[in-house]
C-alpha cells in the first residue's frame, strides 16, 4: 500500500486526460462541496472555460441526518444551467462508501432529469457500501476504514491531502 | 441540565422560544443555514423541496389568528418534506374546556415531533416545551406580546441580505412596540448581533416604562427617531390588543407616525423599509411607501420561509446522538 499520494495537481492531469476526450456540447461539470469544486476549477484550467460549471452542497440529502443532525456549514447549492437532458460529469476529492454520490444524484434529479452522469474522483479509496463506481479515477489506494483522507488548499501548499487516524 | 431551557446541554438549539439570551453563534448559524435554503424554492428546480425531514410530524397549533405565520411555516415545513397538521384550536377542543397541556398532550400521542405554538398568553410555547417527551422540539410562532423569534430573526436575515452586516448599522423600529412581540424579539435580535444603534420612535403611551433597558435609544418624534437610519422597522398599530384610549384616532396616528414618503426622505437616501405583516395601510404605513422602491416587506415573506426551514432543520437535527456542535 502506498503510504503517500501523489500531487493532487498531477492527479488533476491524469483526469483530465481521462475526460478531455469525452468532453461534448451538452457536458457540464458538476462539482461537489469542497473539494469537488476545486477540482473543477482545477479541470476547467485545463479543458477550458466554456465547460458550464455548477456547485453543490449535498447536506440536506445526507442519509445520516438523524445520526448526526444538519452539518455546521452549509452553503447554497448553485446550478447555473438546465439540468434536464445534460450530460453530467460529476466531481469529488475522494470515493469512500458511496453516500456522499447517492446524495448528489438525488440533488440532481430534483433539478431535472439529466441524459447522463458520469463520476470523476482524485482518490479511490475503496470501501463502499453502496452500488457506486467512478468512471474517472486519478488513483486507487487500499485504506483502512479508520483511516480519513481529504483534500485541502491553503495558500502556502495549494490543493494537499491531509491523512489522519479516526479517534 | 443547560441554563438556557432551549439549548441542549451541548450547546445546540432544542427549541426555539425566544431571542433574548441566545448567542449570537446560534443566531448566526440560523441565518447562515437560511441562506442554503433559500435556493430550495428557486425557479430552476423542478422539485422544489428537499427530503431532510421527510417522516417527521410537524403541528401547527394555533391559539391565536394568523394566516401568514402558520402559511408560511407550513410551506417551510412542507419543503422539508415533513407532513404538517393545522390546528386551530381557539375554534375546537379549548371551548370544550380541555386544558393548553390536555391538548398537548394528545397531539404528543399521535406522534408528533415538533410543536409550532402561537397563544395570546406569554410564556404559553415555555409551558408546552417544559412538559413535552424529550424528542419533541417546540417553535414560539408568537406569545401575547413577549415574543415572535422566527419574526425576529426574518428581520435580521433581510437586514443583512440588503446592508450586509450589523456592525455599522443604525435601525430605528417604529410604531406600537407597547404590544409588540416583533419589536422584542427585533431588540434583542440586533443587540445580540453587534448593531451599534437601534432606536425605538413611539408616542410615550405604545412604550413599555422599561424599553431603556433593552439598550435602546428612544425617541418621541418620528423626524428626530428617522433621520440618517438604514433601516425603517414598521410595527403594526395593533388595535385588538389594545384596552381603553391610547390613542386619540388612527387618522391622528398616521398624521403623527404613519411612515410617509416625505418622512422617509428623512432616513439615509439607500434605507430599507420593513414590516412584518399584515399592514394598516394609511395608518402606519403610506402605501407610496409600501410598495415603493425601498420596500422589502415582500422579500421578508420569501425570506421567512428560508428562515422557517433553516429553524425547523436545527431543532429536528439537535437530539442526534453524534451530533456535531
Amino acid at each position: 500500500m502506498p503510504t503517500t499520494l501523489p500531487p493532487p495537481e498531477r492527479l488533476i492531469d491524469a483526469l483530465a486526460e481521462q475526460i478531455a476526450p469525452q468532453i461534448t456540447p451538452d457536458c457540464a461539470l458538476v462539482g461537489i462541496h469542497t473539494g469537488g469544486v476545486w477540482i473543477m476549477d482545477a479541470l476547467a484550467e485545463r479543458l477550458g472555460h466554456d465547460i458550464p460549471r455548477a456547485v453543490l452542497d449535498i447536506a440536506f440529502y445526507r442519509d445520516d441526518f438523524s445520526r448526526i443532525g444538519l452539518h455546521p456549514e452549509t452553503k447554497p447549492s448553485h446550478i447555473p444551467f438546465e439540468v434536464e437532458d445534460r450530460r453530467i460529469l460529476l466531481l469529488d476529492d475522494v470515493l469512500f462508501t458511496g453516500r456522499t454520490i447517492r446524495a448528489a444524484m438525488n440533488l440532481l434529479f430534483d433539478y431535472g432529469r439529466p441524459a447522463t452522469i458520469r463520476l470523476a474522483v482524485l482518490v479511490d479509496r475503496g470501501g463502499r457500501e453502496l452500488p457506486v463506481c467512478a468512471d474517472f479515477v486519478g488513483t486507487r489506494l487500499d485504506l483502512p476504514a479508520d483511516e480519513h483522507i481529504s483534500l485541502e488548499k491553503n495558500e502556502a501548499q495549494g490543493l494537499h491531502f491531509v491523512m489522519k487516524r479516526r479517534a | 441540565m443547560s441554563a438556557n431551557p432551549q439549548l441542549t446541554d451541548d450547546g445546540r438549539l432544542r427549541h426555539l422560544l425566544t431571542l433574548e439570551g441566545l448567542p449570537a453563534r446560534i443566531l448566526t448559524q440560523i441565518l447562515d443555514t437560511a441562506a442554503s435554503f433559500l435556493t430550495v424554492s428557486e425557479a430552476e428546480r423542478d422539485v422544489k423541496k428537499v427530503p431532510l425531514l421527510r417522516g417527521k410530524a410537524i403541528f401547527n397549533i394555533f391559539f391565536e389568528n394568523s394566516t401568514r405565520t402558520r402559511t408560511t411555516f407550513e410551506i417551510a415545513a412542507k419543503r422539508l418534506s415533513a407532513d404538517v397538521v393545522n390546528l386551530n384550536i381557539n375554534a375546537s377542543s379549548q371551548s370544550k374546556g380541555e386544558t393548553l397541556l390536555d391538548t398537548v398532550a394528545n397531539l404528543s400521542a399521535m406522534q408528533a415531533d415538533m410543536f409550532i405554538v402561537r397563544h395570546a398568553a406569554a410564556g404559553a410555547s415555555h409551558l408546552i416545551a417544559r412538559h413535552v417527551a424529550p424528542h419533541i422540539h417546540v417553535i414560539n410562532a408568537g406569545d401575547g406580546r413577549c415574543a415572535h423569534p422566527t419574526q425576529g430573526l426574518l428581520d435580521m436575515f433581510t437586514l443583512r441580505h440588503y446592508k450586509g452586516a450589523f456592525h455599522n448599522l443604525r435601525v430605528a423600529i417604529v410604531g406600537d412596540v407597547l404590544h409588540s412581540r416583533v419589536a422584542r424579539s427585533q431588540i434583542h435580535a440586533l443587540t445580540t448581533l453587534g448593531c451599534p444603534e437601534v432606536r425605538v420612535v413611539a408616542p410615550k403611551t405604545l412604550l413599555p416604562r422599561d424599553v431603556e433597558n433593552l439598550g435602546v435609544h428612544v425617541f418621541h418624534k418620528m423626524s428626530e427617531g428617522i433621520r440618517d437610519v438604514d433601516a425603517v422597522l414598521m410595527l403594526r398599530l395593533q388595535n385588538e390588543r389594545m384596552r381603553g384610549s391610547r390613542l386619540p384616532s388612527a387618522g391622528e396616528y398616521y398624521k403623527h407616525w404613519g411612515l410617509t414618503p416625505d418622512k422617509l426622505k428623512l432616513a439615509k437616501p439607500d434605507a430599507i423599509v420593513m414590516h412584518p405583516g399584515p399592514m394598516n395601510r394609511g395608518v402606519e404605513i403610506d402605501s407610496a411607501v409600501a410598495d415603493g422602491m425601498q420596500s422589502v416587506i415582500l422579500s421578508q415573506v420569501t425570506f421567512g420561509i428560508a428562515v422557517r426551514m433553516a429553524v425547523m432543520s436545527l431543532l429536528a437535527g439537535s437530539g442526534a446522538t453524534g451530533a456535531q456542535s
